[in-house]
């Protein structure tokens, strides 16, 4: 119990003081996890809508193995995209090891499949809605395509909300990747994981107070702009 | 030079559902005038033979030919569903939609659709969201929306069931004006007087297949068929 008043006090504090520590591993958590949020949303909602109006062999199978994705362990994702990024890796030679690029890499790979797991249900949705209007005015796949992802937008936030929630809190692969380095690629969740570590609890309380009031304010944020929850706006 | 789109000759379409003929097999011949009324009891098949000549219910059996390419008459046709599908957007952008699907600008495409906009008595509520219509004023919107590509053909299904009169009536005035410019409706009802109102044709529709099909005068002054005899009286026909 004094550990979680320590916690809130050094979170106060290091808020307060503007901390230039907590400032820089802060916005790199946020740089990071809001590149892989844009880099994955624009990968995983065309998908999404694609595997709704498009009908092809395998299209069940490739639902199924998308919502099996959403499991995906990161520190399995984290380890392949060592990997793949380690000096005798086939993209050693970009050498992106130990940076918050490959950082996002491992963090795109795990939120594309919930993102796109999440979109899917919902797209669905509109889409027995419009299925035969759109058929009827003969638009086009790609237009079809647009029509979901614009009509179908707030729906789709909730989506990107949540890839955000599971980026923002991924501690399993970007630390493999990213290693953690001061100054370098250490963000919020390593920062609180190397605090554990040390024994400092007050201060990984602290971080993870700030982490968490982070995640509350970009989810309030996003709400704001996206005017959801208003009247008459789907 | 526009292709003409009609005769529509449909030869032993059918339409068939797990297993259960829903609509056929079908020999119909569908010439460019007029308005053509689809009546039948529930159950009928008349929303399905509608949606298989406008080409969204897949064929199992048989043939559909324009004078046309298929495709073409596609272009050429609007739908009205019986719920109106509303899409997720304002009034102005659910009647300019069509438009832009055609490569019409944005801008262009909304002032069309506000003029009818204007013509449908919702020239007020431009910027509603198009779900918080009433049900008289979706349909209204639907019908605007079918419209404003000018089709050639225009399916309607039960626009007005469940509308109250005065709806009715704005909605029978808009398709009297789309009729006398020339758009040819195919439209089911289950409104008698309606159907005497509006019909030029009438095509009487039985367990999947067509009964009856002739003018609206000899159709209503005396029914060929004992079925449709006994419909017009209000019997129960299965």
């Amino acid at each position: 119990m004094a550990d979680l008043l320590d916690g809130m006090l050094q979170a106060f504090w290091l808020l307060v003081t503007l901390d230039s520590d907590l400032l820089e591993i802060t916005l790199r958590s946020l740089r990071v996890t809001l590149t892989a949020l844009a880099i994955a949303s624009a990968i995983a909602l065309p998908m999404a809508a694609l595997l709704v109006v498009r009908r092809f062999r395998m299209r069940r199978i490739t639902i199924a193995v998308l919502n099996a994705l959403m499991g995906l362990p990161p520190v399995v994702v984290g380890l392949i995209v060592y990997v793949f990024l380690s000096r005798a890796g086939p993209l050693g030679v970009m050498g992106l090891l130990f940076t918050p690029t490959a950082m996002i890499i491992a963090q795109v790979i795990i939120i594309v499949p919930l993102i796109a797991s999440i979109a899917h249900q919902s797209l669905r949705e509109l889409w027995s809605d419009y299925h035969d209007l759109l058929i009827s005015m003969n638009a086009s796949q790609s237009q079809r395509v647009k029509a979901l992802l614009w009509d179908g937008r707030r729906a789709l936030l909730t989506a990107a909300l949540a890839g955000f929630g599971r980026a923002i809190g991924e501690v399993g692969a970007i630390m493999v990747v990213g290693g953690n380095i001061d100054h370098a690629t250490r963000v919020l969740t390593t920062a609180i994981a190397l605090e554990t570590g040390k024994g400092d609890f007050a201060m990984a309380l602290g971080l993870g107070f700030v982490l968490i009031a982070m995640a509350i304010t970009v989810n309030l944020a996003i709400h704001w702009l996206g005017h959801t929850e208003t009247e008459g706006r789907w | 030079m526009q292709k003409p789109l009609f005769p529509l000759v449909a030869k032993q379409a059918l339409v068939r559902r797990r297993g259960k003929v829903l609509v056929g097999p079908i020999d119909l011949t569908l010439e460019g005038k007029g308005t053509t009324i689809v009546i039948g009891p529930n159950g009928a098949g008349k929303t399905t033979l509608l949606k298989m000549l406008h080409g969204i219910e897949r064929m199992n059996g048989g043939s559909l030919d324009w004078a046309c390419p298929k495709e073409e008459a596609q272009r050429r046709q609007a739908f009205v569903f019986q719920t109106p599908i509303m899409m997720r957007r304002t009034v102005v952008d659910n009647i300019a939609y069509p438009l832009q699907l055609t490569g019409v600008g944005r801008k262009e495409a909304r002032q069309r659709a506000a003029l009818w906009a204007e013509q449908i008595n919702l020239g007020d509520a431009l910027d509603r969201q198009a779900m918080l219509l009433s049900g008289g004023e979706r349909q209204k919107l639907a019908l605007a929306r079918a419209l404003i590509r000018e089709p050639d053909l225009l399916f309607l299904d039960e626009p007005c069931a469940s509308l109250d009169g005065r709806a009715t009536r704005e909605i029978e005035e808009i398709l009297q004006r789309a009729a006398a410019s020339g758009t040819r409706l195919i439209m089911s009802t289950h409104n008698m007087g309606q159907a005497q109102r509006l019909a030029d044709e009438v095509l009487f529709v039985l367990q999947g297949r067509i009964h009856e099909f002739s003018l609206a005068g000899e159709f209503f002054d005396g029914p060929k068929t004992t079925q449709a005899h006994a419909f017009l009286r209000g019997d129960i026909v299965e």
